[in-house]
This record gives C-alpha cells, structure tokens and sequence, in this order.
C-alpha cells in the first residue's frame, strides 16, 4: 500500500503529536496510576488484598455472571443478526431498535426495570416470594441485569458483517448439497467468526465491568451480591485504597489480556484473514 | 437429463417476474436464456434450481415432478454471476465441499475426495491453485473454479447465472469459446442467463428470448436472428432499420420513395412497418429505378470485418448499412457523398389494413 503525501511535514508531525498526548492523558496515564497506586505498598499486600474473601466471592461473582451471559448473546447475537441480515420480515425495523435500547437507556433504568418486575413491590414479587425464590438482591438479579445491558454487543457486530456478505455463499452451499445446519457450520459460521470474536469481547468486558445496572439490583451485601466493580466502589468508600485499585488492576489486566488474546488469533491466522479481506475488493 | 417447465407464474409484490413460462430442454442442449435486465430470466433459473419458489406452475426433471424438491435434493450445479466462491476456504477445500458435505453413508473417502478434485481442477485447466484462496485468483479463474466446484456433484444439469457477466472483454469471449468446447466434451444440459445477444448467439444451442416475464420467443440462433418473431426480438438481436409508410400498389411509399412490400402480403394493406437489417442493403452511386433510397454518407466505421455506414435518408431518417470490406474498396465511399441504398431483404414486417 502506497499512500502520496499532500501534506507538510508540520502537519503531519502535529497531528500524530495530538494523537499521542490524547492517548496518554486518557489512556496510559490512568493505567499507569491503575498499576502504581495498586502495588504502593508492596507486591505481597497486593496479593494479600486480592485474597481477601470479599473480593475473591466477588471475582467469583463476576466470572460466573459473565460465563452465563456472554454465550446466552452470543447465541440470541448470532440468531438476531442471522435473522435481520439474511432475511425479510414485517418489524424488521422495530427489532434493530430494540436491539438498541439497552445501549440507548441509562443502565441505571435497566436496573430499575428488574426492580419494578420482580421487588417485592414489583410485578411478580408478591408470587415469588411465596414460592421462596429470591431474585433481587441476589445473584438472579445480577445476571439477569447483565445480560439486560451487554445484549445488544455481538448482534451490533454481527449485523453489519452479515449483510456486506449477503446470501450468495449460502445459496452456493444449498445448491452443493449441503443441509442448513452445515451450511451454518462449514460456510455462515467461518464467515463471521472474526466479528463475532470482537463481539465476545467487548460483550465480556461490558459484562465484568458493568457497574450501574448491576449496583441498582444488588443490595451491596458483602461477599454475597457485589460484583468486581462494585467490591472496588465498597473498598474505595472505606478509604482501602490500595485494595481497591488492586481489585481494579484486575479488571485492566483482563481488559489488556484479551486485547493480546485477539492479537494472537489474529497472527496465526493472518493468510486467511489477509484472504478473506482482500476478496470483498 | 431433461427440464420441462410448465406455465410458471412468479411475482414479486406486484411486480410480476414471470408470467406464465413454458420451456422444454432437451437432454444435452446448451440453452442460453437471453433478455434485458428485469425480463425474469435469471428469476427463472433460480426457479429451476428451487432458490426461489414459483407461485405456480411446474417443474419437471426427466419426467419427474420436483416443483417440491428442495434446492439440495435436486442434483443442480449452479454457477453464481459473483462466483459466490467460499472466501475463507482454499481452491480445493471449495471445489470439495459438494463432496464433503454429502450424508457420511454416500460420501466418498478423503482419498477419493482428493483425486476428483484434482481431476476437476485439470479439466478447468487449474490444477496449480489448489492451495490458494479464491481472493488470489483473477476473475476467469474464479468463475473456471466455480464451475469445478458445481460439477463436483456431479449434477445432471448445470445452471449459469450472467457467468460471464462481471469479466473483461478480452477474457469474456475466451471463456465463453471455453464454455462451448468444454459443454460439447461434457454434454450435460446446461442453461445460462445472458443479456449479451453475441453472447448467447455464439454458445447456445438454441436461445429463448425472453421480455417482461414472458417467452418471446425460442428457436436457434439462426432461427431468433433472420426469423424473429416479434418487433422485440428482432431490435434485440441486432441493429435494425425501420421504415413506416403508407402502402400504395404493394409499394411503400417513404416521401417519394417507393420500396417493394414483400411477396404474400395482402393486397388490402393500409400502412407497414418494414425492418430492415443493415447487411441487408446494396449501394450505389446510381438509382436503379424503383425500390431505392436517396441518402448521404455521415459516418463511415471502417474497423472490423464488414464496413459500418451511417446515412441520413431523403425523408429524414437516420440508415444504417454494412457492407463487406470488399465492396467498399470497390465503391470508394466518402463521406457527404449521395448514394442510393437498396433493400435485397426484408426481416420483419408490420402491416396495418
């Protein structure tokens, strides 16, 4: 790739310039802090601070929310998109707005909203108790507030892909003999795979750090219904502030180990994806 | 194997694709299905293939009804107009899907797998890009190894969508020879949607003409060029002159200008339209009585096998006329100069009594 220069060297010196300051005020200035402020009083008070049962039920919290609802998106992402991309229906238009709301509403509403169906005020509160379930300031709550608002993450990936692929793959599959599911499979599947990586990301980093939504439903009970995000908010209000950026430290390395997990992917399979690209022209 | 296609209606909202289609292929025919861009034709193949259902009417495979067959069921080899190549798979993993995806009990082995593919590949003369991906190749090749990929299943008929349609000139007529020579090895039936009327005249055994849904006509190339049977196909096929004029004395009259209405016509004819083929017409310098033109050379187009000429007519009209190289060095045209242009030939006529 060969690019002209129209522009004088000032130019472009300034305008990386700008680029760099921005990304290290906003980006590796706060990591940077992130790392210090975690390990000020020594490598073994960091671990110590980690160990703490509060915060390990609440890294076991978070884990298990996330394990739960990133593969319910990805499943609901990948059947929405399949459906809007691939196909013509009455409310097509009303489902791609639905599929927004989550990211169009404050997640605190979204939190509110599970309040108002399933508190003890709301909706089907009064039956569930009786019944003996517990849904709010429980861990049902959390997961079901973190699916809620990381929904739309994979089907927003996918969409676009899908559609600037169309069906002819497809239809060349169905016509070699080839079932839906197989052509799912060996053709669709294969197809999408690098947007719904994307999708998985970000829909897992949204589902451990997801913070207001979560907080609403919760209740804040210590080493039963806080979450990661809401362990460091605890610890910070108690003024630990070393525990609390440790437990941040680990929200950034899982951020920073994903990012090179995607890389990795990216590397070994950097012929076909090379290939794939290039072959939309 | 043989396709009957029986009165097939297909609409699209409200707008009707095609309206009431009858075709008959014979077993080993090369068809090609030609008409403008929203005549139904390649609404139509997908039809045949079960990409898309028809409202009503039948197909029939060999007797054998499969208007309810699906697409997989159907044994069809369908080459795309984009290929539609597997992005992500390797030459040889495309071409061996067909085989790969067959239920476990009638699927071949992976070293009966290989062999065919490598079998295919030689016949598309490609057997050296089997490790590479489909964005490696130039766009010839794709289409060559989209059509391995089809005639992996060994289909009893092949279907081709424009399959020449997004490739250069150059490369186009090389591949369409190709296609010809390779059908004449192969013989499976074989239709292929074009809106080239070159195209189809030079490769198909017979061509059906088609025009807002509906056949206008189907016959062989010789038969849909000098004997079309409709205004429709005969300005399809080709360029053609128009004359309109009043019939006096089984003459047409265009100004002053009589020309001889064809032998059969009525004798009660009012008016005609004659068309008339460029090739159709000698020139020269002098009248020669009646049934002649007085016109003027504009253009002359002397590139190509025969010599182009474009004149402008006593009565106002633009003419076109083609005459053999030959000829043209023997009459010396140029341009401004007025000749006489008489018609040896009438393709169609319109008669109005």
């Amino acid at each position: 790739m060969s690019l002209s220069r129209t522009e004088s060297a000032l130019v472009r010196r300034s305008l990386i310039g700008v680029a760099c300051v921005y990304l290290g005020l906003f980006i590796f200035l706060p990591l940077f802090i992130v790392f210090a402020t975690a390990l000020q009083k020594g490598i073994i008070y960091y671990f110590n601070s980690l160990k703490d049962a509060d915060t390990i039920a609440a890294i076991q919290l978070t884990v298990m929310t996330a394990l739960i609802a990133v593969p319910l998106n990805l499943v609901f992402g990948v059947a929405a998109s399949w459906a809007i991309a691939k196909f013509d229906f009455r409310g097509k238009n009303v489902l791609l707005t639905l599929i927004d709301v989550p990211l169009s509403v404050s997640p605190v509403i979204s939190g509110l909203i599970f309040i108002l169906l399933f508190g003890l005020q709301g909706m089907f509160g009064p039956w569930l108790r009786d019944h003996g379930w517990r849904i709010i300031f429980a861990p049902p709550a959390i997961i079901l507030a973190t699916i809620f608002v990381t929904f739309p993450m994979v089907a927003r990936e996918l969409i676009p892909v899908m559609k600037a692929q169309g069906n002819d793959e497809e239809e060349a599959a169905i016509t070699l003999g080839a079932s839906g599911w197989k052509t799912f499979w060996y053709v669709t599947l294969p197809n999408i795979k690098w947007g719904l990586l994307y999708g998985v990301i970000l829909c897992n980093a949204r589902a451990m750090g997801e913070f207001g939504a979560v907080s609403v439903v919760s209740g804040h009970i210590r080493g039963a219904t806080n979450t990661l995000p809401l362990q460091i908010e605890i610890l910070y209000n108690d003024y630990n502030f070393t525990a609390a950026f440790a437990a941040a430290s680990l929200l950034a390395l899982l951020a920073l180990f994903t990012l090179v997990i995607k890389s990795l992917v990216e590397f070994r399979f950097r012929a076909e994806l090379k290939a794939v690209r290039k072959y939309k022209e | 194997m043989s396709i009957e296609i029986k009165n097939i209606v297909k609409t699209f909202d409200n707008f009707k694709a095609l309206n009431d289609v009858s075709l008959k292929v014979e077993t080993g025919e090369l068809i090609a299905l030609l008409g403008p861009s929203g005549s139904g034709k390649t609404t139509l193949l997908r039809i045949i293939a079960g990409l898309e259902n028809a409202d009503s009417g039948e197909i029939i495979f060999h007797g054998e009804d499969a208007s309810d067959k699906r697409t997989k069921d159907r044994n069809v080899g369908f080459v795309f107009q984009h290929y539609a190549l597997f992005r992500h798979m390797t030459v040889f993993d495309n071409v061996a899907f067909g085989l790969r995806v067959k239920p476990r009990l009638i699927r071949p082995t992976e070293d009966k797998i290989k062999a065919k593919v490598k079998e295919l590949l030689n016949l598309v003369q490609l057997d050296w890009v089997g490790d590479r991906y489909p964005s490696q190749l130039s766009g010839g090749q794709r289409q060559r190894i989209a059509l391995a990929r089809a005639l992996a299943i060994e289909p009893k008929v092949l279907l081709l969508d424009e399959p020449f349609g997004s490739l250069d000139a150059q490369v186009r007529k090389e591949l369409r020879l190709w296609l010809r020579r390779f059908h004449d090895d192969l013989h499976i039936t074989s239709l292929f949607v074009t809106h080239d009327q070159e195209e189809a005249l030079e490769v198909a055994d017979r061509i059906v003409v088609m025009n807002k849904g509906k056949v206008e006509q189907i016959g062989t190339p010789q038969e849909v060029y000098h004997k079309p049977a409709s205004v429709f196909v005969l300005n399809f096929l080709g360029n053609v002159n128009l004359f309109q004029g009043r019939v006096i004395d089984g003459k047409l009259y265009l100004g002053k200008a009589p020309l001889n209405v064809p032998e059969g016509a009525k004798s009660n004819i009012k008016s005609a339209n004659l068309y008339i083929r460029p090739h159709q017409f000698d020139i020269s310098r002098k009248s020669q009585g009646d049934n002649a033109i007085k016109a003027t050379v504009k253009f002359l187009n002397l590139a190509g096998s025969s010599v182009k000429i474009d004149l402008n007519s006593e009565s106002g009209g633009p003419l076109q006329v083609e005459i053999t190289q030959q000829e043209f060095s023997r009459l010396q045209l140029l341009k401004g100069e007025e000749v006489f242009v008489c018609p040896k030939d009438v393709t169609f006529c319109e008669y109005e009594i």
